[in-house]
């Protein structure tokens, strides 16, 4: 900024007389000028060296690039074939007349040809045609021309000459083009066009195509700018939510404009990925809350235990229990870490679907085989109706969702838990094809239900609705229901069975490949038979 | 009996050594799947009780090498890797079974006591025998003494499967795993459900019971002493 400083030293002394008001209103401003000069000065060159750097701009560049030639391109194209063609068309003219009067010549005589020059000469003809004939001492012998343009030699080759031509009472210098014939014996044949209308149409044309030219040009590098500003506004947008979610406001979200284009997809998708991740965290962070809490109560209690026998009398007898019950204790421990464990990889392995193809009938009815002694036991009954339903998944998980289903069904699903049920301590157990083709399972008690506003907080892990938790039980065993059918792409709802509860599991349509291979098993089947 | 530890977590090497050293076998220790691999290949055991992830070499490559060289001792591999594909691997790559950490003591002693025995199994037998107990596996019929019992089919696998290991220890876990195939614990104590109805048809109006309960592992069917 010296210069702008030498700029105010020289102005007091470059015009002496300067008045001290004026120096002194004039030197605020521009005392004022280099800083504001230096602020906007780097703020230019940023925001240019951010223009440039900009994908986005050197995108815009380079159609513009693409744009000036292929204007350029069809603007000469159009110039070449209008202008440029009526000259052309005009040389074209000029040498067949005069290889048409050279034949003459040579046929006829100087006689003939200057007999035809005169003809062709009477009167306007109104296309311009310019004809001379001279002689030796440069007179002319017939033609339209008065006299012989001043300047012009004789050569082979298209010539330019002025002529003059009165229009109106006024004599106009008009330019024309023509050819001269040397005719032997020092006389010379001039044909010529007034191309005066034809220059004067180019000119035109050269000028409009100039014009619109630069018109579109300037149309292309407005737009081109204009775009690529907004282009690159909108990519700053997404970046800035993305730098402010990486320093930890993870509820920042890209704004959309609402016009659907594919920035407004983008941060639509973007946002989605957010909110997931989002929910993710949160859902991470509950459980861990939840883990840190259910553990720690066994845990202590487990401490507890060993530190009185440690502390307590010298009974081995009594120390060998408070062992015993410390070992039950730490495998209570690690069995609800096991759980935890199974329902994070069933989870892991959501919507994995190249199972082993399964009859959920079969799986459920080893299951209720399983818990039948200790339904009986219980009080209860359990009630299997089975429809062939067929699904592709992974045994095990199955077998252990409906065991958990079972378990809970015998732990929470009796009348005398407080319920109303009808005096019957059934549990239906259904598994069929609905008419849409997807297999469903049902597992329905009549004890006291679960509550509506709890049906979606029950599945998460360590919610046990029972306050008093007097029943043996980690709160994990929906979770892994429910973990279980996401990985088969199912869906678990809770339903009112009035009274009791209904579990329902609907399985995806069994794909096409599995029918297939149904009915080919059917077939194979009653070809054995046949 | 000659066993081989290879473990490269001391403190469980140590108390394997240990326990099963105070359950009257003759334990030899290994650190890594390098030493495992010499041992098992040099020396004459009669089970191997492995951890699946081992320095220099891992647990199941070693396993395939030891089942490639033709050796055919019980190997028990233990893994804190607990998902069915996981324990699929480990018995398809010559594992003859797969315990899952963490566990119990008496499981793992029970399993050991069940791979020694294979080793020696005739599996021809077509008919068990424990005390007055008998089970004919063709004609599917059970008798005790001159009585005959009528057995569901489930609660004839179980019996088979005690008496296949009469004598011995036999756990909550093994029998899920061997007579129903889930590899899941129940929260419910199911299965003592399915033993207690058993011992009612097989040992109630006898006079000496022959199905015991071990208090802390599991069941045991043994002869009258």
């Amino acid at each position: 900024m010296t210069d702008g400083a030498g700029h105010i030293d020289a102005l007091p002394i470059g015009r002496a007389p300067a008045p001290a008001l004026a120096t002194k209103s004039e030197a605020k401003p521009v005392v004022a000028g280099p800083g504001r000069l230096r602020r906007t000065g780097s703020a230019l060159y940023r925001a240019a060296r951010q223009l440039v750097r900009a994908h986005a701009f050197r995108l815009a560049g380079l159609y513009f690039l693409v744009f000036a030639v292929s204007v350029s391109g069809v603007l000469f194209f159009v110039y070449w074939s209008s202008a440029d063609f009526v000259v052309r068309q005009t040389e074209a003219t000029l040498d067949a007349e005069i290889t048409g009067l050279a034949e003459q010549y040579a046929q006829r005589g100087l006689s003939g040809l200057v007999q035809i020059v005169a003809a062709r000469s009477a009167g306007d003809r109104g296309d311009g045609m310019l004809y001379l004939v001279t002689n030796l001492d440069g007179r002319p012998l017939a033609g339209n021309i008065k006299g012989w343009p001043e300047g012009l030699a004789v050569r082979s080759g298209p010539l330019s000459f002025q002529i003059e031509v009165p229009v109106k009472g006024k004599i106009e210098a008009h330019s024309a083009r023509g050819a001269v014939f040397a005719i032997p014996e020092g006389y010379r044949l001039l044909v010529g066009r007034d191309i005066s209308d034809a220059a004067a149409f180019r000119d035109r044309i050269r000028a409009t195509l100039l014009w619109s030219g630069l018109v579109a040009l300037g149309f292309g590098l407005i737009g081109g700018t204009v775009m690529s500003r907004n282009l690159l506004r909108r990519v700053e947008q997404v970046n800035r939510t993305a730098e402010r979610v990486v320093a930890g406001n993870l509820s920042d979200r890209v704004p959309r404009r609402g016009t659907n284009d594919e920035f407004d997809q983008l941060a639509g998708n973007l946002n989605g990925m957010l909110d997931q991740i989002e929910r993710l965290m949160t859902g991470m962070r509950e459980v861990t809350d939840n883990v840190a809490h259910d553990l720690k109560t066994p845990l202590s209690r487990l401490r507890a235990r060993l530190e009185l026998a440690l502390l307590g009398p010298d009974d081995p007898a009594a120390q060998q229990e408070a062992i015993r019950a410390a070992i039950d204790e730490a495998d209570r421990l690690l069995a609800t870490f096991n759980a935890l464990l199974r329902i994070a990889e069933a989870e892991a392995g959501a919507g994995n679907r190249n199972g082993e193809l399964l009859d959920l009938g079969e799986i459920a009815r080893a299951a209720v085989e399983l818990y039948e002694p200790v339904a009986e036991e219980q009080g209860f009954a359990l009630r299997l109706d089975s429809d062939p339903a067929s699904i592709r998944g992974d045994r095990h998980l199955l077998s252990q969702a409906i065991a958990n289903l079972l378990d809970n069904a015998i732990k929470y699903g009796g009348v005398d838990y407080g319920g109303v049920g009808h005096g019957v301590n059934e549990i239906a157990i259904g598994v069929a094809r609905r008419d849409d083709g997807r297999p469903v399972i049902e597992i329905a008690d009549h004890g006291p239900g679960i509550p509506e506003a709890d049906r979606e907080t029950v599945f998460n892990r360590f919610v046990r609705l029972e306050p008093s938790r007097s029943t043996p039980g980690n709160g994990l065993g929906l979770s892994m229901v429910r973990a279980v059918a996401r990985r088969h792409d199912a869906v678990v709802t809770l339903v009112d069975n009035h009274p009791g509860l209904k579990v329902r599991i609907e399985f995806p349509a069994s794909s096409q490949f599995a029918a297939v291979n149904q009915t080919a098993a059917s077939q194979a089947a009653a070809s054995q038979t046949a | 009996m000659k066993l081989l530890i290879i473990e490269d977590d001391r403190e469980t090497a140590a108390y394997l050594e240990k326990g099963l050293g105070e359950s009257g076998y003759a334990v030899d220790r290994a650190g890594d799947g390098r030493d495992g691999l010499f041992l098992a290949t040099s020396g004459s055991y009669d089970a191997i009780v492995l951890d699946r992830m081992l320095p220099g070499m891992d647990g199941l490559a070693l396993l395939g090498a030891l089942r490639g060289a033709g050796i055919r001792t019980p190997a028990l591999i233990l893994s804190a890797l607990g998902s069915v594909d996981d324990r699929v691997k480990g018995l398809r790559s010559g594992g003859d079974d797969y315990l899952v950490k963490p566990f119990a003591f008496s499981e793992l002693l029970a399993r050991i006591e069940v791979l020694l025995r294979r080793g020696a199994d005739t599996p021809s037998v077509t008919r068990l025998r424990v005390a007055d107990l008998e089970l004919d596996l063709l004609t599917r019929l059970v008798k005790r003494g001159d009585k005959t019992i009528e057995l569901l089919p489930r609660e004839f696998q179980l019996l088979e499967y005690l008496m296949r290991n009469a004598g011995h220890v036999v756990t909550r876990t093994m029998l899920l795993e061997n007579v129903w195939d889930y590899h899941f614990d129940p929260q419910t104590n199911v299965i003592d459900v399915h033993v207690s109805r058993l011992r009612q048809k097989i040992d109630k109006n006898f006079e000496h019971p022959l199905l015991h309960t071990v208090r802390g592992a599991g069941y045991s069917l043994r002869p009258l002493d």
